[in-house]
């Protein structure tokens, strides 16, 4: 088998994790076990040798976090490319992506017809237990790290990184003297959950992950007991996370706020609930990379970054969009020849629109109208498909509204037939929203059927013949 | 229509509709154990803005969070005392 040779890189994760001795101390607690990363010196959670897997596409596909942590720690420098397998994705969409990955093995604790691979040829098991044993941990490949886009209609992209472009904005250890402790409301099979594991692991620290089947209550229980001094999460994770009575058991020393618009209301509560905490917002995507952190407690972001920032990262302002050029971002996207990640001059467009405002830029929306409930995305016009199809329709337009739960919710503007004399409030007229909503709510996830439903005479169009969309 | 009985009101019809059980609606009730999820929050929220013509939430002010039941109507209560001010 050729091998690619090891790349100046920082080592692999394995290297840089022990780069500061025996990860003596350190743990990684999950919702129903914890591993002490030392055990990983001297032995293993998977099922077979690491010369299984050596030099091949691995998808990594388990039923929770604190399993993915190991297999990823223990995989990287020995897989040639690791495919992460996000818990939400339709076992659908398996087959297609294992596909595109050119994927020849499978690390997971189900069987193969559960994940959706019935042909998995390689497959190794793997648990969130470490067994004895020694392995041969030293990197042979500089391992490509496949992830997956998320929310949108349809197959997600499959965005391709390695360890030096996910860890580029992570700077060292701590140096503070005092454990640190992270601990993330994400996944970390995602973007913004894989940066936290990652800070975690450099950082000389430890990590409390989360759980899709564990409440908000109970996880901020556990993560106040693990004793947590940093945590990110969406203002949308806070927001709801505040109002349960067990965010009073934290007392981080650092939040960080990324994945939505961190507004002054979010900035201002959680630094009025957690006084003595520092309340970082981030900005960072899939393909773009981590782009920046704002720690003046102020949203939005000072206009002198643009031209000014990270020695690492370059922006600008074009078309009211946020471009960006760095070594943080992802190297291509995997399958998709006609998806350009990279514009001619190197920028990607992270399409989140900006507004100065004196000398601050605001985050004002997504191009193309995507709206984000919660950090799901939402195409107003395939919700606008689903209203236009009923016999009384004649068009509508999906926008959203601000929410200061979600973010944002989805709500709909609804021009009825001309035959039809209906007004909001007449039972005629309510019984048409009635019917409205049933029927979204039998063709779309929860988060895109509308809020509310407005009755109005006409919606502009504009010279190009599409809706004019604000 | 009271705040109270349009927050109530709110919470079983949204309950309905995105086919949440709802905890019995007591005022100590807290609001994470009331079987709606953030999804359902933000629905009652923004429909509440509509009704009562008010979106505590969205003021400029750092605010606690409502916790219970009594707080969350309470918050709309004392929104209400703070728009006539």
């Amino acid at each position: 088998m050729l091998r690619r040779m090891v790349q100046n890189n920082g080592g692999s994760l394995w290297e840089r994790l022990t780069a500061f001795g025996h990860p003596l101390g350190r743990f990684l607690w999950g919702a129903d076990a914890s591993v002490a990363l030392g055990d990983l010196a001297h032995g293993s959670s998977l099922g077979a040798g690491l010369e299984e897997v050596c030099g091949r596409s691995v998808l990594v596909a388990t039923r929770d976090q604190l399993t993915a942590a190991l297999a990823l720690i223990e995989l990287d420098g020995i897989a040639r490319r690791l495919v992460l397998l996000p818990p939400d994705l339709p076992v659908a969409h398996v087959p297609s992506i294992m596909a595109t990955a050119g994927v020849d093995a499978v690390v997971s604790d189900r069987g193969a017809a559960e994940i959706g691979v019935p042909n998995a040829g390689c497959l190794v098991s793997c648990s969130p237990r470490v067994t004895p044993g020694d392995r041969d941990r030293s990197a042979r490949y500089q391992t490509e790290w496949i992830l997956l886009t998320s929310g949108t209609t349809g197959l997600p992209k499959l965005v391709l990184h390695n360890l030096s472009t996910l860890a580029g904005a992570i700077k060292g250890a701590n140096n503070l003297g005092s454990p640190v402790v992270w601990s993330t409301f994400y996944d970390i099979r995602r973007y913004g959950g894989l940066q936290i594991f990652l800070r975690a692991l450099f950082g000389g620290g430890s990590l409390v992950l989360s759980s899709a089947e564990e409440s908000t209550a109970d996880f901020l229980t556990r993560a106040g007991s693990c004793g947590v001094t940093h945590i990110s999460g969406t203002p949308s994770h806070w927001r709801h996370a505040l109002m349960s009575p067990s965010a009073r058991r934290l007392s981080p020393r650092y939040i960080r706020l990324s994945g939505e618009i961190a507004d002054q209301m979010i900035l201002d509560t959680l630094r009025t609930f957690y006084p003595k905490t520092t309340v970082a917002h981030a900005f960072a995507s899939t393909e773009a990379g981590v782009v920046f952190d704002v720690v003046d407690g102020l949203a939005g972001f000072p206009a002198s970054f643009i031209w000014n920032g990270d020695v690492d990262v370059e922006m600008k302002v074009e078309n009211g969009s946020l471009r960006v050029r760095s070594k943080r971002t992802a190297v291509r996207y995997l399958g998709s020849p006609d998806q350009g990640l990279v514009s001619n001059d190197g920028f990607v467009d992270t399409g989140d629109m900006l507004e100065l405002r004196r000398d601050r830029y605001y985050f004002v929306g997504r191009t193309g109208g995507i709206i984000n409930v919660g950090g799901l995305k939402v195409h107003p016009e395939e919700v606008e498909a689903v209203i236009n199809s009923l016999p009384n329709v004649r068009m509508s337009l999906v926008k959203a509204r601000k929410s200061p739960i979600t973010g944002a919710i989805v709500v709909a503007d609804v021009v009825l037939q001309a035959e039809t004399d209906l007004d909001d409030v007449s039972p005629a007229g309510k019984a048409v929203k009635i019917e409205i909503l049933e029927t979204c709510r039998r063709a779309l996830a929860p988060h895109k059927v509308p809020a509310a439903i407005r009755f109005v005479p006409s919606l502009e169009i504009g010279a190009s013949g599409k809706l004019t969309r604000l | 229509m009271s705040v109270r009985s349009a927050i109530i009101s709110q919470f079983e019809l949204v309950a309905g509709e995105q086919n949440k059980e709802l905890a019995l609606l007591s005022d100590d009730l807290v609001l994470l154990d009331s079987g709606l999820d953030s999804l359902c929050f933000a629905i009652i929220v923004a429909r509440l803005e509509d009704v009562l013509g008010r979106d505590p939430f969205s003021y400029d002010d750092a605010v606690d969070f409502p916790v219970t039941l009594r707080d969350f109507i309470r918050f709309y209560e004392d929104a209400a005392a703070h728009g006539a001010k």
